[in-house]
């Protein structure tokens, strides 16, 4: 599969080389398993198998819920208290399903932050970038949809506020939020379909997941140092790279399982600590709940959607240039994609000769405020819409669009980098020293 | 090149662009169903219309009723109230458009623009006192609250939309007023929505 040299399958047994002169998928998946990997990789490079982890999580406890849950407004509610308290075990499988969800996303915004700082976007990982941010927009449509499906209050005004955000889009707007609910306002059409595509967005997920996997084993691992790892022979790329497995499977097997400690305790002991009790209210069409909070990782976007309200002068300058076709209500729509946009175009917006963020002394300094500022719009997310939080959910959207917009393409001009190793197994040895007793340990015992 | 090559080229051509065009139309009319089936059903459409007795609704007071699967505001307001909403000057509304599907599009955004005229034949009735609109908040659909926000009228609380006591957005992120349906009284005491 990569372009990294190293050994390939070679079938043994008669069988074998039956199976493989007809189907080599034995030697595919050796390949996939066996990928020389950047012996320097550090523990943010756990969370892609953490990610795999939870899709697998939610399609397998997803499948059984379904078996259980009625999709229809008079059923649905009734249904998962159904699940919670007669089908054997269903309130633990409703749990991990609901709090797999949170421990998906922790593990994308980490995954997600992890590439912005060592530069993973860059050239030539573009669009393993680009696909894993198609499978972000996935998983939260994913996410959004199935929120809606217990039929509680918060599903039910969450599903009016986000299907209005397509309301908001001008000309079609209003017919597209008809055809998205199947009615004039959420009902039985927009429970029913809702459940459709939840059913059917996870497996799109997993497409793009082996897509995304093959796009960074066709270019290999980014890793700490951003430097790429030798091509040049077969030799001076195993000085570099261990195989993946069991290097690297071990290792993050021993994260998801420590991650998972956590994650069951919370399960276990705090199910609803990161739900609202509203959603425990069947949904009412007529009262709305005094505090409309989505779930807490559409926060820091849900901040940028509310930020620009008629009164800021950029939002005067849209409307007033186009003519009042771009209002205060589509500008915030405008500004939450393109949070995410400009995010998605980061591999063209960076104009940095260093990949890696360890190199790039300005750079550094910038990102870690990005975090923060992430931090903080997900917790004005969760404030009041009032003053102060208006001001400041302003700057820190304003921040968000500068990083990506002004100061990823202006530090590549004014940064002066520091210079990277040459090689990773530089890197490598100057942490972890080759042993001076001779017998220096072999490279690939493995194999 | 020959000419009899070029023909041989050109007539293949219009064999590619032909089956892509055939191609092409097939693919669309196959698709256009499986979008449109997403689209409001049949007795969704039906369009409905409801009767809604207010007999008891008392001056100050308001009621909620659905229609069309929305929440409809029907508010008795007090003698403050109207004056407060006749009071306002139009160009203090970020939205000077009635929004009532009773008069013609376009009409200014005054109170009386707003308001649903009494019963006929009831000459004790208090002008401008029945106020019908939608229950739904012109920013995101949430449903706003009664007697509250800074200008006495509705407040939203999903993302801090004002209206006044005639139902204009003063202040927040909504675009525009709450629309008034169509909406007549058919006696004294019922109001026909739809």
């Amino acid at each position: 599969m990569g372009g990294i040299p190293h050994d390939h399958y070679e079938p043994k047994s008669n069988s074998e080389k039956w199976l493989h002169r007809r189907l080599p998928v034995v030697g595919l998946m050796y390949d996939t398993l066996m990928i020389p990997t950047p012996k320097n990789l550090n523990w943010m490079w756990i969370w892609g198998i953490v990610l795999t982890f939870c899709l697998a999580l939610q399609i397998i406890t997803g499948i059984v819920l379904a078996m259980h849950y009625t999709p229809h407004v008079d059923s649905a509610f009734a249904s998962v208290e159904h699940i919670m308290r007669n089908v054997n075990g269903g309130y633990m499988l409703r749990y991990m399903h609901q709090n797999g969800a949170s421990l998906f996303f922790v593990a994308v915004y980490a995954h997600i932050f992890r590439g912005l700082y060592y530069g993973s976007y860059k050239a030539p990982r573009e669009i393993t970038w680009i696909i894993g941010m198609l499978i972000y927009l996935l998983m939260m449509g994913t996410a959004f949809m199935g929120y809606v499906l217990p039929w509680g209050q918060m599903s039910f005004w969450g599903a009016t506020v986000i299907t209005g955000l397509f309301g908001a889009i001008p000309f079609v707007g209003e017919s597209l939020q008809t055809l998205l609910l199947g009615g004039p306002a959420v009902d039985n059409a927009t429970l029913n379909r809702f459940f459709s595509l939840h059913y059917l967005f996870p497996f799109v997920i997993a497409g793009l997941v082996i897509i995304h996997i093959w796009a960074f084993h066709t270019t290999g691992n980014n890793n700490p140092t951003g430097v790429e790892v030798r091509r040049t022979s077969k030799e001076d790329a195993e000085k570099d790279t261990l195989p993946f497995w069991p290097y690297f499977v071990i290792k993050d097997l021993f994260a998801l399982a420590v991650i998972l400690l956590v994650f069951f305790a919370i399960v276990g002991f705090m199910p609803n600590y990161l739900g609202h009790p509203d959603n425990y209210i069947e949904a009412n069409p007529l009262s709305t709940p005094a505090h409309i909070v989505p779930e807490w990782y559409f926060l820091p976007f849900y901040a940028i959607l509310r930020a620009f309200t008629s009164d800021v002068w950029v939002v005067i300058i849209a409307e007033t240039l186009t003519g009042g076709i771009i209002d205060a209500k589509f500008f915030g729509v405008l500004a939450m994609f393109g949070a995410i946009a400009v995010m998605a175009l980061a591999p063209w917006l960076d104009t940095s000769s260093v990949r890696s963020g360890r190199y790039r002394p300005m750079f550094k300094w910038w990102f870690w405020l990005l975090v923060v500022d992430f931090f903080v719009l997900m917790w004005l997310g969760a404030m009041p819409a009032e003053e102060p939080y208006a001001t400041f959910s302003l700057i820190a959207s304003a921040y968000w669009f500068a990083y990506f917009l002004v100061i990823l393409p202006l530090l590549g001009v004014i940064e002066k980098p520091m210079t990277p190793p040459a090689t990773i197994q530089e890197d490598f040895e100057a942490h972890y020293p080759a042993k001076t007793d001779g017998g220096s340990p072999a490279v690939n015992p493995a194999e | 090149m020959s000419n009899a090559e070029d023909h041989a080229g050109t007539r293949r051509d219009f064999l590619y662009y032909a089956t892509a065009g055939t191609g092409a139309v097939a693919v669309g009319a196959a698709v256009w169903p499986l979008v449109n089936q997403m689209n409001p059903s049949a007795d969704v459409l039906a369009l409905s219309s409801i009767r809604v007795d207010v007999g008891d609704l008392a001056p100050g007071s308001q009621m909620t009723v659905k229609w069309l699967g929305k929440p409809v505001f029907i508010r008795r307001r007090t003698e403050e109230e109207i004056a407060e909403a006749q009071a306002v000057d139009l160009a203090d509304l970020p939205d000077n458009d009635a929004r009532n599907e009773n008069l013609p599009s376009g009409v200014d955004g005054d109170d009386g623009n707003r308001f649903l005229p009494p019963p006929a034949g009831s000459e004790d009735a208090v002008a401008g006192e029945w106020l019908v609109m939608m229950g739904v908040c012109t920013h995101l659909g949430c449903v706003p609250l009664g007697d509250a926000g800074d200008f006495g009228g509705w407040f939203c609380p999903c993302h801090g939309s004002h209206y006044d006591t005639s139902g204009r957005i003063r202040k927040g992120p909504a675009p525009t007023n709450l629309p008034v349906p169509p909406a007549e009284f058919v006696d004294e005491t019922t109001i026909k929505l739809g």
